[in-house]
């Protein structure tokens, strides 16, 4: 009988003891897809590349330092031109559901994985769309020439020219390798399963998504990296910042991406709270379409960045969660040009220099406000409502337009704007990121170049900068660039914004990624 | 038509609740009326030093703003004085829209039956069977978020009901001997339709159109809610209690007063409204 | 019977306007759907072109609409643009919450109203019936919008006794039975799983979002009872059950409240259409993830195919109701037999 009692006992004890350890993650929005190779926004990447999924080399959560990630080690030709990347043994993908594999990782799925990308005869380039916007975006196709299996456990990367973002691109979340023996399994008319029931080698295994309610996820048993404790992750789909918040506080979940700058204050009052904070790699600015009158004339550009209070938007459109900035890149990132002096909120110099450029009078003009909101600009309606006021103190009438998202898009990449709001997250920490495709001659034509400046001395600097992976002499070539930026005014930089996340006090190991991604493979609910 | 209204003012006076209507929408259009005197400040006016400022008589007030600042720093009492200009033109606006083109199919669909009345009452009948407001915001949708497309949403959404009620109005009076009578002496339908019918169709339209303002006011004012109303610098009160919403815990007063306010306003058209329904139905008029 | 089949025939054109309607209405919408799902790092034109003719919007609009047509015949209503889902089973996979929150709202303004509507007619112009009478048109001109935050700010955020948002607290994951969370958190599988804490869980996410919704239709009903009651008491019968020394109670529960029950059960059946209407914007603000929150976040992200089915079925709900309200006011009123 007692020992009766005592085994009872101690079932009920393993039983607690093997009581799965939840958590409850609120996130932003429903994710596109769960294939990285075929989003960008920060919803759909977390869902699916920072948790589920890895690449051969990663970025060190909390930096942007490149580390081994299914790669232990890799090897630079002299030209650094090829680059030899050496597998991790024993890397074992989920075991789902809708899928129990065979066989470990190796070098076949890297292969899959990027050419699924990169060549339009791979069985699985057209399913879902077939889009891959970074790929594409970074002119990964031109840049790869050849992919080749040195044998099993080794890959060789063959590059047109030197690149020197070429590792950080390889760490970006579309370079997650997916599974060749899942691909090969699925029947022809089940293929787009690849995309909305994932099989990675990440922390976590999908379980099962429903849209704007919940996605769940299960601990992935054999993972090969260190993992936290956490058995059940399940994404709570709540797209309103300050029900994040509210629901955080009511504990319906532990962890609140992204809360609303307005509730910071009072979480950080909240015992059973901790809020972490980190200065996001993002700007915020208003572009100047300099190829309509009269925004060509640089006095104009000029006065309109003297005649904007960027304290009051940090005050009132940020909750002053945010600094000031002076130049595009964040100071965060390497080549920072800290000697650059900014504008100063000065009427009276605005208003001589708009009466130089022969506007004594100021004029009317229409400036589109931002409508999503964002870090980099929280609230693009309140914010346009401000420089609105601001701009009539020197005579210029604006008018507040806005669209919804895809048509805002779409008419400014056409360049149909004068002043627009807008802004950018940085993909990985190179400064090229910022440069190249907000201000480069290239990104006019391709649209995201929205004051739709091309200045050939800028224009040379940052492609010069491209060539060399010497940071040294890329840092030379990007000061002086900020240099010119700045006295051209192509844009008024507004704010760095600084990213927020909150948590219960109980759970530990988060580490803030300044690239804005939410890896929680090392969560510990205590 | 003047004892008319005497009368009607006469069972009016017998409702309290009318009453209180009566007085809150005097006092709302005087309000409106006299915004630019009797506000504060400047609805549109930036105050960067006091953001979301709690209301005067709270602790953290400040004398100068009674009901407190938004988001922006601006004055809230002023917003909303402001506001109550923008809630009852827009009332009136779908009103007016409404009841003219609802009052002209409903006449003619009951006045001559047959094929037009079919096809008139076959298209209420379509835009009834879709609910007002989604029907509302899918016509903000096409034709673009703003306060005039919202007001001619709304206006479409009301239509069949003035349509509904004048045309089963108009049926029953369309054989009466006075009709019969403008016939013989040689009136053409128009004459008979608007000048000799359509008067005697006066007591349920003047109580649909009393309470066509509060519907129109709701449903604006929820459109405004759902960010397909009146844009900003404009002080509208759904749009208010949207941009509002992010503050909910940290500043309430913000979400409060432009929601009392949505309610007093609607309270009120429904109060007369009610009153006067009691006031022109003859059974209920029996009873009392 | 003859009356049922004629109302039955009138529903074609009905339907066939209701399809014309949200097809060519949500046409006209600014914005294109390509970019849309392209995203905000644009797209090469080839690209572009390919992905409009997947999704048919390279046809005339009219063979759009032909199409369009046939497939819902077929009961084929269409794939998300967004999700890739088929209309119908995203449509299905919401139905039942807005259901649940719809039938709840509904059940608990019909026990509450309808006795205080008899109450108030029985004391009509005491206190207690001009107190309901005003805070039944309080509760009828309420913006329903700024009341569910009102609940949300001093139920959940000041009081912290009721959930803020959603359906169920997320630890739960209820396999999907009949769709209504209430049953289906009390199968045995669930409750040896978890105990009655999904279903308490449930139960508290409803309360606030009911609230909203049946404020309405609670003053709605609670006036409704009230007039329908004083018009029958107010009748000649009525004077004479009196005279023949009736039992008040036996003549307000058996005689009166018979009589008034069909105007009653008519209003509550209308009510099905501003249910809909308020569950729209009751759903934005609990985040319930049911049809309303559907088609607004559908209607922002343009997903055509979504906007369209979603309208369709709505309004075929909405008309197949006013249809049965019409048969059940056919079986409850002997006049309109004859």
């Amino acid at each position: 009988m007692k020992k009766l009692i005592l085994v009872a006992m101690l079932s009920t004890l393993l039983s607690t003891a093997a009581h799965a350890k939840n958590f409850v993650y609120c996130s932003e929005g429903s994710p596109s897809s769960f294939n990285p190779q075929l989003v960008t926004d920060g919803t759909s990447v977390t869902a699916s590349s920072s948790n589920v999924y890895n690449r051969l080399v990663e970025f060190e959560p909390g930096s942007t330092k490149i580390v081994p990630g299914l790669a232990s080690s890799w090897e630079i030709s002299k030209d650094k031109k090829v680059y030899t990347f050496n597998l991790r043994p024993n890397v074992a993908f989920h075991t789902t559901k809708y899928f129990t594999p065979s066989r470990n990782f190796n070098a076949e799925d890297v292969v899959f994985s990027i050419e699924r990308q990169r060549s339009k005869t791979h069985p699985f380039h057209n399913v879902s769309g077939g889009k891959y916007e970074y790929f594409d975006g970074m002119e990964m196709g031109s840049l790869i020439t050849d992919i080749k299996v040195l044998d099993p456990m080794k890959v060789q990367i063959t590059l047109a020219q030197p690149d020197a973002t070429f590792l950080a691109n390889m760490a970006m979340s579309f370079m997650s390798i997916l599974s060749k023996e899942y691909g090969d399994k699925l029947p022809t008319n089940k293929k787009t399963d690849m995309d909305n029931f994932p099989i990675g080698t990440g922390p976590y295994a999908f379980i099962s998504y429903q849209k704007d309610s919940n996605i769940r996820y299960e601990e992935h048993k054999k993972f090969w990296g260190k993992k936290g404790n956490v058995d059940k992750l399940i994404f709570a789909i709540t797209p309103d910042a300050n029900v994040r918040t509210q629901k955080l506080k009511a504990g319906e979940c532990q962890f609140a991406t992204d809360p609303a700058p307005a509730d910071v204050a009072d979480m950080k009052k909240n015992p059973k709270l901790k809020v972490m904070e980190d200065a996001g790699l993002n700007i915020g600015f208003l572009a100047m379409n300099v190829t309509k009158k009269p925004f060509d004339n640089l006095l104009v550009r000029q006065a309109i960045s003297h005649a904007l209070d960027k304290k009051t938007y940090i005050a009132a459109i940020y909750m002053n969660n945010a600094t000031a900035a002076k130049n595009l890149i964040p100071p965060t990132i390497w080549s920072y040009n800290n000697s650059v002096v900014d504008y100063d909120y000065n009427i009276n110099k605005a208003k001589e220099l708009l009466k130089k450029a022969g506007f004594p009078n100021g004029f009317e003009t229409d400036m589109w406000t931002l409508p999503v909101a964002r870090p980099y600009n929280p609230n693009g309606k309140k914010m346009g409502e401000l420089m609105q006021a601001d701009l009539a103190k020197i005579g210029i009438k604006v008018k507040l337009i806005s669209f919804d998202w895809p048509t805002y898009l779409e008419k400014s990449k056409a360049g149909e704007h004068s002043l627009i709001q807008f802004g950018w997250n940085g993909d990985n920490g190179d400064p090229d990121n910022f440069f190249g495709v907000l201000l480069g001659c290239a990104s006019v034509k391709s649209g995201s170049n929205y004051p739709r400046w091309c200045d050939q001395k800028f224009d040379k600097l940052i492609s010069d900068a491209k060539l060399t992976t010497d940071v040294k002499a890329r840092t030379k070539f990007y000061m002086q660039a900020q240099v010119i930026a700045h006295d051209q005014a192509p844009v008024v930089n507004i704010a760095h914004s600084k990213t927020f996340k909150a948590m219960a006090k109980n759970i530990n190991g988060y580490k803030l990624d300044p690239l804005g991604q939410d890896y929680l493979a090392d969560i510990v609910v205590e | 038509m003047k004892i008319f209204i005497k009368e009607l003012f006469f069972e009016l006076k017998k409702n309290k609740g009318s009453m209180i209507g009566i007085v809150i929408i005097i006092i709302s259009c005087l309000v409106a009326i006299l915004a630019p005197i009797i506000a504060p400040h400047d609805p549109t006016n930036v105050y960067t030093e006091y953001l979301r400022l709690p209301p005067s008589f709270v602790t953290g007030g400040n004398p100068q703003f009674f009901f407190g600042t938004d988001d922006l720093g601006r004055d809230l009492l002023s917003r909303l004085i402001y506001g109550s200009q923008v809630s009852l033109s827009v009332g009136f606006a779908v009103v007016l829209i409404s009841l003219v083109i609802g009052t002209f199919l409903g006449v003619i669909a009951g006045y001559f039956g047959g094929f037009i009345d079919k096809t008139i009452m076959r298209i209420t009948d379509l835009i009834m069977s879709l609910p007002s407001i989604l029907f509302a915001i899918v016509i903000v949708a096409i034709m673009g978020p703003g306060i005039t497309n919202a007001i001619v949403a709304v206006s479409i959404v009301a239509v069949p009901n003035f349509v509904r009620i004048i045309r089963a109005q108009v049926m029953a009076e369309k054989n009466r001997q006075y009709v019969h009578a403008a016939r013989l002496f040689g009136a053409g339908h128009f004459r008979i339709m608007f000048i000799e019918i359509l008067p005697n169709c006066m007591a349920p339209l003047i109580v649909q159109a009393t309470l066509g303002f509060s519907d129109g006011i709701l449903n604006c004012a929820a459109l405004g809610f759902l960010g397909l109303g009146a844009q900003a610098p404009m002080s509208e009160w759904g749009t208010m209690l949207s941009d509002a919403r992010s503050y909910i815990e940290s500043s309430p007063w913000m979400v409060t007063l432009p929601g009392v306010c949505i309610l007093v306003i609607v309270l009120s058209f429904n109060l007369l409204g009610d009153g006067l329904r009691d006031a022109l139905d003859p059974r209920l008029k029996k009873q009392n | 019977m003859k009356y049922l089949s004629k109302k039955l025939l009138d529903l074609i054109p009905t339907l066939l306007g209701i399809s014309l309607i949200s097809f060519f209405l949500i046409r006209l919408i600014p914005g294109d759907p390509v970019l849309n799902l392209i995203g905000e790092r644009g797209a090469d034109p080839v690209r572009y072109l390919e992905m409009k003719k997947s999704l048919g919007l390279d046809l005339p609009i009219i063979e759009q609409f032909w199409i369009y047509l046939k497939n819902i015949l077929r009961g084929d209503l269409g794939t998300s643009v967004i999700s890739n889902n088929s209309v119908w089973s995203e449509f299905a996979e919401r139905f039942p919450a807005t259901v649940e929150l719809g039938m709840i709202s509904l059940f608990f303004s019909i026990l509450i109203g309808i006795p205080l509507g008899i109450f108030a007619a029985i004391k009509r112009n005491s206190f207690f019936d001009y107190f309901l009478m005003s805070s039944s048109l309080i509760g009828y001109s309420m913006p329903i919008f700024w009341w569910g935050l009102i609940l949300i700010l001093f139920f959940s955020v000041k009081l912290g006794l009721t959930p803020v948002s959603g359906r169920i607290d997320f630890i739960y994951d209820i396999p999907t039975f009949t769709g209504f969370y209430l049953i289906d958190t009390l199968r045995p599988e669930v409750i040896t799983a978890e105990g009655f804490a999904p279903f308490i869980s449930a139960l508290r996410h409803l309360i606030l979002p009911s609230i909203a919704l049946g404020t309405i239709p609670l003053a709605v009903i609670a006036r409704m009872t009230r007039s329908s009651m004083l018009e029958v008491l107010g009748e000649d019968y009525m004077r004479t059950a009196k005279a023949k020394g009736m039992s008040k109670k036996r003549i307000i529960f058996i005689h009166a409240l018979r009589n008034a029950l069909v105007p009653i059960i008519t209003t509550i059946a209308l009510l099905f259409g501003s249910i809909i209407t308020g569950a729209i914007l009751t759903e934005t603000i609990f985040s319930w993830p049911g049809i309303g929150k559907w088609i607004v976040a559908s209607i922002t992200a343009r997903d055509y195919p979504v906007i369209q089915g979603g309208v369709l079925i709505i309004s075929f709900i909405i008309v197949m109701t006013n249809i049965l309200v019409d048969i059940i006011y056919y079986f409850l009123n002997p006049k309109m037999r004859n």
